[in-house]
This record gives structure tokens, sequence and C-alpha cells, in this order.
């Protein structure tokens, strides 16, 4: 056991809940090639059907912000507050808003 | 009812059922964590189509047996799973090439059957194929894997095909109750789903560089009854609580 989590890579898995809407990061999973990752990520992530798409990346082609940065990449957000789209009214009838 | 049908009914049923109990063994003890799940999934989806096909041949038979009661109540010679099904996990190239070599059976014989003239046998199937052509799909991926990987890995799936590849010989065995059930045209004719099934294990052993066994004449014959000792050993552990504890229920 010890032995296939070295020799198998990490890949991080999307998963599409229903058609239209988009992939969400569902979790990670260890696989020795790509087809096995769909595999993989078809038994972890959709046995309660979670989904009609997964897509699978590796965990290594990933890029990732700096915590450290953190600061100086959203803070200067915090107070435009006009940025929120607030002041709409959303009729009922649209979901997944 | 008739036997034949009864009987047919079982020979699928057990076979999905005793092959689901197998993998089930698996669990906390696969390779990782992810075929863990993966073996467990396929056990899923074959327990439910044990269930599917038990409760069907328990009204069938009209004796007020459901599928607990065949499933839990029927000693080694009333199952009438292939001989293959029973045959031991041993390690995992060894579990891989009994999937892989049910599962293209399976999947031959679910896709003829849901054309079977009984409907409700054909619903049966219809669902059962869905989560076949994914075991399918699982076992073939994984034979190849072992197959065309390591010199270990090849060795071993080379052993474990050896000694499974004769018990192949019984799906396609017709007796009596097949030739009765394709007469009535509930069954599929054994003898046109052969070919088709060893094109589809023949492609996929070429590509894992392995070389189907030649055939040494072996013939089991499970799904009449006669069963190794295996059997005895998976329903001792399967059938303990309902025998101790009789009516037992969670």
């Amino acid at each position: 056991m010890t032995e296939a989590r070295t020799d198998w890579p990490l890949w991080e898995v999307f998963i599409r809940s229903r058609a239209g809407l988009e992939h969400k990061h569902a979790g990670s999973l260890h696989a020795a090639d790509a087809t096995m990752a769909i595999e993989h990520g078809r038994d972890l992530y959709t046995r309660r059907m979670e989904g009609v798409s997964i897509w699978v990346v590796r965990s290594s082609d990933l890029v990732a912000s700096d915590p450290g940065e953190g600061a100086a990449l959203f803070e200067p957000a915090r107070d435009k507050v006009y940025r929120h789209p607030t002041f709409y009214d959303i009729p009922d009838e649209v979901k997944n808003l | 009812m008739s036997q034949a049908h009864f009987d047919y009914l079982l020979r699928l049923g057990d076979t999905s059922l005793v092959l689901a109990q197998q993998l089930g063994e698996w669990v906390g003890h696969a390779p990782a964590l992810e075929e863990d799940l993966g073996l467990a999934n396929i056990a899923l989806d074959l327990l439910g189509q044990a269930r599917l096909l038990l409760s069907y041949a328990g009204e069938l038979e009209g004796c007020g047996r459901d599928e607990d009661a065949l499933a839990f109540l029927r000693d080694v010679p009333q199952f009438r799973n292939l001989a293959l099904a029973e045959q031991p996990n041993g390690d995992f190239a060894a579990t891989i090439v009994r999937q892989f070599l049910l599962d293209a059976y399976q999947r031959e014989l679910y896709g003829d059957l849901s054309h079977s003239k009984d409907g409700r046998l054909a619903g049966i199937a219809a669902k059962a194929l869905k989560e076949t052509q994914y075991h399918w799909r699982f076992s073939s991926r994984w034979l190849v894997r072992l197959g065309d990987g390591t010199e270990e890995s090849h060795r071993r799936v080379e052993l474990a095909l050896a000694e499974l590849w004769p018990y192949t010989n019984e799906m396609f065995d017709v007796d009596a109750t097949d030739r009765a059930m394709e007469e009535a045209g509930v069954g599929p004719s054994l003898a046109a789903i052969e070919p088709r099934w060893r094109a589809a294990v023949l492609a996929i052993l070429v590509e894992a560089t392995l070389v189907a066994p030649k055939d040494r004449g072996k013939l089991t014959a499970g799904k009449r009854g006669l069963h190794g000792e295996a059997l005895g050993f998976l329903l001792a552990d399967m059938q303990f609580l309902q025998r101790a504890y009789p009516g037992a229920q969670w």
C-alpha cells in the first residue's frame, strides 16, 4: 500500500453535478494514469449520483497563489462593495445564481 | 412454473451473488483505497442484480421463498452459479482475471437477455448491462496494466489466466435448461455468444501481451449444482447470520 502511494501520482477531481453547471472541485485521489484517474473519480466521487461529467488534472500541474501574498492579492477588494451585483431584483424562477 | 425457467434465473442470480460476496472480501484489503472502493462498487452492482433475479425466481417458484430465503437458506448443491465465480480471490491478479472473464460473458449475456421474451428478465438485463459495461471497462483496463506492466505483474496475471481459463468452458456448455430457455425465447443462444466473447477477450489479451491458454477440455458444472469446496466456505461466511439467528433483521 505504501508502495502504491509513492508510485501513483496525485490527481485533483472536478465534478459537474448537472448539465449547465460548472465543474466543482470534489477532492483528490491517487491513480497511475489519466484513464485510471477518471475511473477512480467515478468510483469515489459519483457513487451517490453527484455527477454527469468528470475532469481530472495532475495535482502537480496546478499553480496556486502564495498564501503569504494574500493581503496584496485579496484585501484591496474588501472596500469595493459596489462590485457586488446586489442592486438587482432576481426573479424567483432563476436558479443557481 | 417451469423448473427450467426457475433454474435459469438461479444460474444468473447465483453467479452475480457469489461474485459479489467474493469482491466484498476485498474491502479493506485492496492494493489502494481507490481500488478498494472500485471493487466494492462492482460488488454492490452485482448484489443488486442478484436481488432482482432471485426475487423474481422466488415469485416464479411460488413456494413463498423470497430473495433472502434463496440467498441465505440454500446449501451448496442448490446453488447454480458458474464454477468460475466461486474460485478463490487469490491475489489481485487472480481476482482481476476472474472478473475479466465473467464481465466479458455477462456483457454478451445481458446484451442478448435485454431482448428476452420474458419482459421482466429483459428489464433486469437492461439495467445490469449498463453496470456490466463499466465492470468490463474496469477489469479489462486492469488486465492490460498487469499483463503489460512489470515482470512480476505479468507473471502473476499469466498464472491466474492459466488457472482460471479452463473454467470458461462451462459458460458455453449447453444443457437441457439452456436449450429449453432458448427455445422459449427467454435465453440467448450460447453458441452465438461464444465467438463474441472470445473475440472481446482475445483482443484485450493481445493488448495485455498475454496468450490464451490451450483448452484442456476441463468442464465444470456449477450451474447444475456441482461445486468445489470453496463455495462451502463462502456460504458459511455469507449465511452465518441467518443460520445462527433465523429471521434476524437490522
